[in-house]
């Protein structure tokens, strides 16, 4: 036995080497697969929803060029239109926006608030894969004749069952990053000192589990209405308009809820100084979670405000107000104190900090297109113009994500991306985003219907704004995936990082690049909101 | 370069658990309150007719053959009061570290429980309709279907603490509590779907 060993033919060491590297390979993947690394289980999430905006990206591009003629169909087929809507939508939110931010959050707040792990590590990665499995379910079966509006029946049940997986998913990670921030914190860390994305994400995800139980329930009741009589809710064509709400503004603002603390914390870095107003940034950031109870009610508050008395008029603008305007209210709090801060300090360039602000400013332009909207006066409704929020808060929230993956990518894969890329495909991002929601907005003011893309004809250049919102579709898709490659090869072979490359505040930044598994050595000890500055020469002051 | 922070004091209980089982609860709690919501809703929404002798207004909501089972909803509820004193005598032999104690209310609330998901059977069994006969019969096998899940989520929490508490963990505070909790929720889910859908149908 020892002789074979010692001689082996070249033959037999090859089959080695390789039966070895299968062997590491499935290690691999199976240490993946069962990870309870909060940051793996972070990247995971990240990963997956940035493939998926690639595509939903990419649909929205097909469907932009349909539109272009709107004399018929050269693409798509006309039976599955409503289903194409659909899947672009259930994509973005559920595909995109959640998970990217509810990765973000994963990987990274146990780092910021000091803890060694994530609260229920198995239930983050339990989260995960019910999250893929259920959003996997519901596309597949949305292309196979499924979804909303879908005539294959057990197809649409599949559907129901895949989004209701997926709510889970989302829930149980979610439910893990509120529990770390609320029991992990390190000694000293009271709520009032937690950096500000880890505020969002405990605020935000407070808001997800306010208000996806109530998104589950309504799966539910469709499920068994659909499954045995559908006598209730409509059948398959009243999926829509009963989980509508969970697909549309002002409920998108709580998938986002978790990413808008991430401009706050960039601009305290670029400035170079304690955060400013900070009591006021955290009730900003809170504030935007307010969004919650108008996604609680699944209902729309709008203002009709035609042929109704001034009593009547004050009834609608209240409950109008608080649903709606308040989250813009806090988007523009954080907005301003961050810029505030930036104006005080000596600003230096931080990469991460250009997709950060173009994100949120996309977000507040979407929050600020829902307001006119709703509207009556304004005749928006069953417009494209709403198809524009929706694209300016999806894509706004993608480019945050982007924004989180270039701050905090050296302490998760210990190198830096390049800053020129991270800038040019930020404003390619920004640019597709524009591109593809500010012609919505335009053909909304000249009725272009929503959720149709053909049949229909106005004064004006309808086929230019048609043109631009693909080629906007199409260069945030070409923008996501030029990230993607970038990051394989930044994060892979590119500049080493430093153990705190942006001379930040937070304490991530205290632990080597990229963190070690077990995050800290000993709980260390926080004394202000700005822990390193306490620490460093002359306070972190340049 | 690194900056080492000053290592703090040995962080204070985090009662992880407790917490957690406590947003699971408040997300229950939206799970049903939603549920109710969309309930009451179709109820409100349902077309009226006058009745025969053309004095009242009916609302054709239940099915005209429906007979609930009313005696076992309140033995369904009734069960949920003791199971609500056992949890806490868990808790409280907890507390004083009595691990016999702990076991034996824990036995008793899996046995409690167990009557529970016994009655909720019952349920479906003597309700007799048709879950695809109309919008109240589906709405009700999907709410009480719910409620089901939850009140097995929480046996399958009250299996898993009588085991640890067998295998040594019985002063388990943070456990028992959390479990508690959990029961109590339970609780006040059974009791809001008892009302609106059981007696007020």
């Amino acid at each position: 036995m020892t002789t074979i060993e010692t001689h082996a033919s070249g033959t037999q060491v090859h089959a080695t080497s390789s039966d070895s590297a299968l062997g590491a390979f499935l290690v691999g993947v199976a240490a993946w697969a069962t990870t309870t690394d909060h940051k793996r289980i972070g990247r995971l999430f990240i990963g997956c929803a940035l493939l998926i905006a690639i595509a939903a990206a990419a649909l929205g591009a097909v469907v932009g060029v349909e539109r272009i003629t709107a004399t018929g169909y050269s693409i798509l087929n006309k039976d599955s239109i409503v289903q194409i809507f659909s899947l672009y939508r259930v994509g973005l939110s559920f595909g995109v926006m959640l998970p990217l931010l509810l990765g973000v959050a994963i990987a990274v707040v146990p780092l910021q608030v000091g803890a060694k792990t994530i609260a229920f590590a198995r239930s983050a990665m339990f989260g995960f894969w019910m999250w893929l499995a259920g959003l996997g379910l519901a596309v597949g079966s949305t292309i196979a004749n499924g979804g909303p509006g879908g005539g294959n029946a057990k197809m649409v049940d599949l559907f129901l069952l895949g989004m209701g997986l997926a709510v889970i998913g989302a829930l149980a990670a979610a439910v893990s990053v509120v529990t770390t921030v609320l029991t992990s914190r390190a000694p000293g860390m009271t709520l009032l000192r937690v950096p500000m994305s880890s505020w969002s994400a405990l605020t935000g995800g407070v808001a997800l589990v306010l208000t996806l139980p109530v998104l589950l329930g309504t799966l539910v009741y469709l499920y068994v209405d659909h499954h045995y009589g559908r006598v209730a809710f409509g059948g398959n064509k009243g999926i829509s308009d009963w989980m509508g709400w969970s697909l549309t503004q002002p409920q998108t603002y709580v998938y986002v809820a978790m990413g808008v603390g991430v401009l706050a914390e960039i601009a305290a870095v670029v400035s170079g100084k304690r955060q400013v107003l900070r009591p006021v940034l955290l009730t900003g950031i809170a504030v935007v979670s307010v969004a919650a109870l108008g996604g609680a009610t699944q209902v729309q508050h709008a203002l009709t405000w035609t042929n109704t008395s001034s009593s009547d008029k004050v009834k609608e603008l209240i409950p109008f107000l608080i649903f709606n305007a308040l989250p813009l209210l806090g988007v523009l709090v954080v907005l301003g104190v961050s810029l505030l801060g930036i104006a005080q300090g000596k600003p230096r360039l931080v990469p991460a900090m250009a997709p950060a602000l173009l994100g949120l400013g996309m977000i507040l332009t979407g929050m600020v297109g829902h307001l006119v909207s709703l509207f009556g006066p304004a005749q928006l409704a069953g417009t494209v113009f709403e198809e524009g929020e929706f694209i300016y808060v999806g894509y706004g929230a993608l480019l945050i994500g982007l924004a989180a993956i270039s701050y905090w990518g050296p302490k998760l894969w210990g190198r830096v991306l390049p800053s020129s890329a991270v800038l040019g495909i930020s404003g390619l991002a920004f640019l597709g985003t524009v591109l593809a929601a500010l012609p919505m907005y335009i053909a909304g003011f000249a009725n272009q219907p929503a959720n149709v893309v053909d049949g229909f004809s106005y004064s004006g250049p309808q086929e230019l704004w048609n043109i631009a919102s693909a080629t906007g579709h199409a260069l945030v898709a070409v923008s996501v995936l030029l990230f993607i490659l970038t990051a394989l090869r930044a994060f892979t072979a590119g500049e080493v990082a430093g153990d705190d490359p942006w001379d930040a505040q937070s304490l991530e930044w205290s632990v080597s690049s990229p963190a070690p598994s077990s995050n800290f050595v000993s709980t260390p000890s926080v004394a202000s909101a700005e822990p390193l500055l306490d620490i460093k020469p002359a306070g972190g002051q340049k | 370069m690194t900056y080492a922070l000053p290592a703090g004091p040995r962080p204070a209980p985090r009662r992880q658990l407790m917490m957690s089982t406590g947003i699971a609860a408040v997300a229950g709690t939206m799970l049903i309150g939603g549920m109710l919501s969309l309930w009451l809703r179709f109820r409100a929404a349902a077309p009226t007719r006058l009745s025969s002798d053309g004095v009242y207004h009916i609302k054709d909501w239940l099915p005209a053959d429906l007979k609930m089972p009313e005696v076992v909803t309140n033995v369904g509820i009734l069960s949920f009061i003791v199971v609500c004193v056992m949890v806490q005598w868990a808790a409280y032999a907890a507390r004083r570290g009595d691990s016999k104690h702990v076991v034996a209310a824990l036995g008793l609330t899996l046995l409690f429980g167990i009557a529970i998901l016994n009655a909720q059977a019952a349920i479906f069994v003597q309700f007799n309709v048709g879950v695809a006969s109309g919008a109240y019969q589906s709405m009700f096998y999907a709410i009480v279907g719910t409620l089901t899940v939850l009140v097995v989520s929480g046996l399958v929490f009250t299996v898993a603490s009588l085991f640890k508490s067998i295998g040594g963990r019985a002063t388990n505070t943070d456990l028992l509590n959390a479990h508690a909790l959990y029961w109590y929720f339970l609780a006040a889910a059974y009791t809001a779907v008892w009302f609106v859908v059981f007696v007020q149908k």
